[in-house]
Formats: C-alpha cells, sequence, structure tokens
C-alpha cells in the first residue's frame, strides 16, 4: 500500500500526473517558441487538467464515503447542468426538486452495498414516481415532453453516472489495484479514446462518420481510437482489473465505441438547443456534461461487463 | 468595521456557497466587472436572489464598496429584515411610491454614495415582473449619471433564477444561471437615447446566455 493506495494504482496515478506535467511543459514550450500564435485556451484546458485530475486523485486518497460524495455532486452539477438547458415548465419545478433527491437515495443503496436496489431504483422508482408528482400538480400541456426529459435527464446523469462508484466500490479479486483500479481504468481508457480520435481523425481522417451530428468526426478518428485503445486497454486491464488479456482488450473495444457513441449524443443534445458548451463551470472545456459526454456511456457498459464475467462479488 | 466585517462573512459563508454550489453560474466577462466607483450595476430583475449573485462575484475586498439599492416596502417590512438589509446587505433603501420628495432624497442619497466612491446595483425594471421576462427599462439611472461624465453604467443579464426561486415560492430549486457582464457604458445622448442604449445592450447580451427560457403554455391561449 502507498498512501493507502493499492500499489498498481498508485502507480497509474503517478504516471497519470506524469503525462500532464510533460503535457504542461509542452504547452509552455509551444507558447514560448510561438509568441504570435494564441495558445490561451490550450493553457486554459491544460490547467483545468490539473484541477479536475488533482481534485478527483485527492478524493481517491480519502476513504471511501468520501468518493462516494463526490460522484454523487457530480451527478447533481451535470443533472442541474442537463435541466437547466432544456427548456422547461416553470410548474416543473415541483417534480425537478424530486427529481434531485433521487440522487442522495441512489448513492445510498451503493452505500449499503445493495446492488439489486441500486439497479433498479431509478429505472423503476424514480421513473413511476415523477409522473406521480406531476399529475398532482396537474398541468397536462407539455406533460408528456417534460416527463420525458426529467426521466431521460435523471437516467443519464444519475444512474450512468452512479456507475462510476458501482466500479469503485465493486469487490475483486485483483487486490493490487482495488476498486480504484478499475475506476481509473476506465476514466483513462475513456479519456484517451477522447484523445485518440481527435489526434488520429486530425492528422488522417476525411470520410465523415455522421456529418450532420458532428462534423468534425471522421471514419479514420473513430477506426483509430478503437484499435489504439483495444490495444491499450489489452495491456493495462490485466494489472488494473480482474480481466484477462483477451477479456480486456473487449473491455478496451467496448469503451471505446460508447466514448465515441456518448460524446456524439451530448452532442446532438447541443445541437438540438443551439449552443455550444453545456455549461461554462470548467475553463477551456465547458460545463460538466461536455466533460462527462463519454463517461456516461462508458460507465454503465463497462461495469455491466464486469457484472457479467464475474458478478458482484468479484469473482465468477 | 463590523457591518463590514458581517456582509463579509454573510456573503463568503451563505451566499457564495449558495450562489456557485446549490446553484451554479456560467459568467460571462467577470473581468470586466468594476472594483472601483463610482458606478453602476443595472441588471435584470426576476428574483430576490438577483442581488445574491451579484454580490457573490465581486471580490471580497471590494465587496463593501458595493450598495444595492433595493426597495423600502419589501426589504424595510419588519424591522428583522431592515436590520438584515441595512446593517448586512448595507442596502440604500428605495420608497415605490412616487413622490417628488422621496424621489429627491433617494437622488441625494445614491449620489452621495457614487461620490464615496460605491458601486450601485439597480434593477432599472423597478421590480420583479414575470419570471424570465424583462420589464420596461425605468429613467432612474438616466437622471443620476446624466450630470456626472465619470460614472459608467455595465449592464448586466441574468437569466435562470426567476425559476430557481421566482416570485411567491419558497421552494428553492437548484439551476445554472448565466450572468453575462456587460461592458459600462459612460455616457448617454439623452433619457431615450439611455434607454435604447440599455434595451440594445441586453439584447446583445441575452444572446450569450446558455440556460433555455422557460416553456410558458398558458401565454400560446
Amino acid at each position: 500500500m502507498i498512501l493507502g493506495l493499492p500499489p498498481h494504482s498508485a502507480v497509474l496515478m503517478s504516471s497519470v500526473i506524469g503525462v500532464l506535467v510533460i503535457a504542461s511543459i509542452s504547452c509552455r514550450l509551444l507558447m514560448l517558441k510561438h509568441c504570435d500564435r494564441d495558445y490561451t485556451e490550450l493553457w486554459q484546458r491544460t490547467l483545468s487538467w490539473w484541477w479536475m485530475i488533482g481534485l478527483f486523485f485527492l478524493v481517491l486518497l480519502l476513504p471511501k464515503p468520501f468518493t462516494l460524495v463526490f460522484i454523487a455532486f457530480l451527478s447533481f452539477m451535470a443533472l442541474k447542468e442537463f435541466l437547466s438547458i432544456v427548456p422547461m415548465r416553470l410548474v416543473d419545478r415541483r417534480a425537478i426538486f424530486w427529481a434531485y433527491l433521487a440522487i442522495p437515495v441512489q448513492y445510498f443503496w451503493l452505500g449499503i452495498d445493495w446492488y439489486g436496489m441500486f439497479i433498479i431504483f431509478v429505472p423503476v422508482y424514480v421513473f413511476l414516481f415523477i409522473p406521480m408528482v406531476m399529475i398532482i400538480i396537474g398541468d397536462t400541456r407539455g406533460f408528456i415532453h417534460s416527463a420525458g426529459v426529467i426521466h431521460w435527464g435523471v437516467m443519464l446523469t444519475v444512474f450512468c453516472v452512479s456507475h462510476l462508484a458501482a466500479i469503485y466500490l465493486m469487490p475483486t479479486a485483483n487486490t493490487d489495484a482495488g476498486g480504484i483500479g478499475a475506476l481509473l481504468f476506465l476514466l483513462v481508457m475513456t479519456q484517451f479514446n477522447d484523445v485518440c480520435q481527435y489526434v488520429v481523425g486530425k492528422t488522417l481522417g476525411s470520410r465523415k462518420i455522421v456529418p450532420k451530428v458532428s462534423p468534425n468526426k471522421t471514419w479514420a478518428g473513430f477506426l483509430g481510437g478503437v484499435g489504439i485503445i483495444t490495444l491499450l486497454a489489452a495491456a493495462a486491464g490485466p494489472y488494473l482489473t480482474v480481466l484477462t488479456l483477451w477479456e480486456s482488450a473487449t473491455a478496451g473495444l467496448i469503451i471505446s465505441v460508447a466514448g465515441f457513441t456518448g460524446d456524439l449524443v451530448i452532442s446532438a443534445v447541443k445541437r438540438d438547443l443551439q449552443i455550444k458548451d453545456t455549461g461554462r463551470l470548467i475553463p477551456g472545456h465547458g460545463g460538466i456534461l461536455d466533460r462527462m459526454d463519454s463517461l456516461i456511456f462508458t460507465a454503465p457498459l463497462f461495469f455491466h461487463y464486469l457484472h457479467y464475467l464475474y458478478g458482484w462479488a468479484g469473482n465468477a | 468595521m463590523l457591518d463590514r466585517a458581517l456582509k463579509l462573512g454573510f456573503v463568503l459563508f451563505i451566499v457564495r456557497p449558495l450562489v456557485f454550489i446549490w446553484l451554479g453560474l456560467n459568467t460571462v466577462n467577470r473581468h470586466t466587472l468594476p472594483t472601483r466607483g463610482p458606478a453602476i450595476i443595472a441588471a435584470n430583475h426576476n428574483s430576490h436572489l438577483d442581488v445574491m449573485v451579484l454580490l457573490a462575484l465581486f471580490p471580497l475586498r471590494d465587496l463593501h464598496r458595493v450598495r444595492p439599492v433595493a426597495a423600502a416596502d419589501y426589504f424595510l417590512r419588519n424591522r428583522y429584515l431592515a436590520w438584515f438589509s441595512t446593517r448586512v446587505l448595507n442596502i440604500i433603501p428605495l420608497s415605490r411610491k412616487v413622490e417628488r420628495e422621496n424621489s429627491t432624497k433617494l437622488l441625494t442619497q445614491c449620489q452621495a454614495a457614487l461620490d464615496r466612491g460605491e458601486i450601485l446595483i439597480i434593477f432599472p425594471e423597478g421590480s420583479r415582473g414575470r419570471p424570465e421576462v424583462m420589464g420596461r427599462i425605468k429613467k432612474g439611472i438616466y437622471r443620476l449619471v446624466c450630470e456626472r461624465n465619470n460614472c459608467p453604467v455595465y449592464p448586466v443579464v441574468m437569466r435562470g433564477l426567476g425559476r430557481a426561486l421566482p416570485r411567491g415560492t419558497a421552494r428553492f430549486v437548484p439551476f445554472n444561471v448565466d450572468v453575462v457582464i456587460g461592458e459600462g457604458i459612460s455616457s448617454f445622448e439623452g433619457p431615450q437615447a439611455y434607454v435604447q442604449r440599455m434595451q440594445a445592450a441586453y439584447t446583445a447580451l441575452t444572446n450569450l446566455c446558455i440556460t433555455s427560457e422557460c416553456v410558458d403554455y398558458e401565454d400560446r391561449t
């Protein structure tokens, strides 16, 4: 144990910090070399990465309940952001208030290790409860739209995001990495997938994959990302998770395709609302949904892949 | 000194957590916000929280210079609220009854504050009105600045507070709030030009908001 962290996770965390240091130095060098060009946004993005990774690693160093509360808070901010950008009726305030209350409850089930309730709470109880609140309010004009939007938002930002905490708390046979290992594996693969798809797409891409949703996404970027992440996951999976080599490669494939999809789904939401960013919380990145778009899709799929293979107890 | 500490503590421990955690701000051009007076912040008015959001944005060391101009009939309603409004928020009470005597007194108070280099927060619509709908701009600010040449007026547009805490409710629901701060405008050619320029500024700033407006189905019938 290093600082209370499982050794493999500590190694990964140090490497992430290492990459960040190299990125920051390169950014500074670029700024010195090309004084004529404007690198403010790149630098702002890098600084924001320091903040996000620093804060998250700090939380991981604390006892488990802190991580649970931290991820619950991410859900809160994401749900708030979503419900602020989508047009809603003023009367929906009351239903929305109840939707927020679903957050502590959903994370409470994880806290007391009740997997069965964790997995059905949002799709069953919240799903049926919100329309009930709405009929008590009684305004039927726009009812379907509001009920749909609130539930979709809660699914994305509470149900899907809470799977991050589930991956962290899930017992694992790989005690050298612990739950942190699986969580970091997911986070690093998801974020690096974004980077790979962007870089490969910029350098090689020409044929657009979904021009109506995002004109910047190309087939080359997508396939390049899938290839790199599958290989990388195969290499890192056995070290950080309970998965074998081939299982890890498949996990990489799932994360890569799901991450790509999540990114596009939030893009489609923004395009529909005619906004560029979902918020202005993170300088250089946009809102919290802009940052978590891929994770919203990768977290549940990776969790259920692990759960399918090894079950909640950590061994098949 | 005690009043200054009260205001500082209130903003630091209550207003800021409420505004930055319970709500959440999408701030544009925070750096244009003046930290030295004389200056006037002319914001749109949706909710009692408008003042709180603006107070949360100022650096703590400049906070004592910020004076909200607020309705006496509401903020001095009873002695507890009056104590809070005058000692903690440090408001300049505004009587909304239209009497020449009152309006001259108010102008004198505001002028004195501006002379001391303070920053006034004024809501040119007068009252909160319907949530998220900009009302008619009144000309009080013009009367304040027309004889000064050193007092910029900063138009500020906020959106989202009208549904976080609309008029007549106590349920405070979290929503993100846009705060778009415009460049200071220093001189106006006349009262009509003042209204037009402010209106144009509000329209331009509103375009930078990213939160959505409320859909109000009653309007369509």
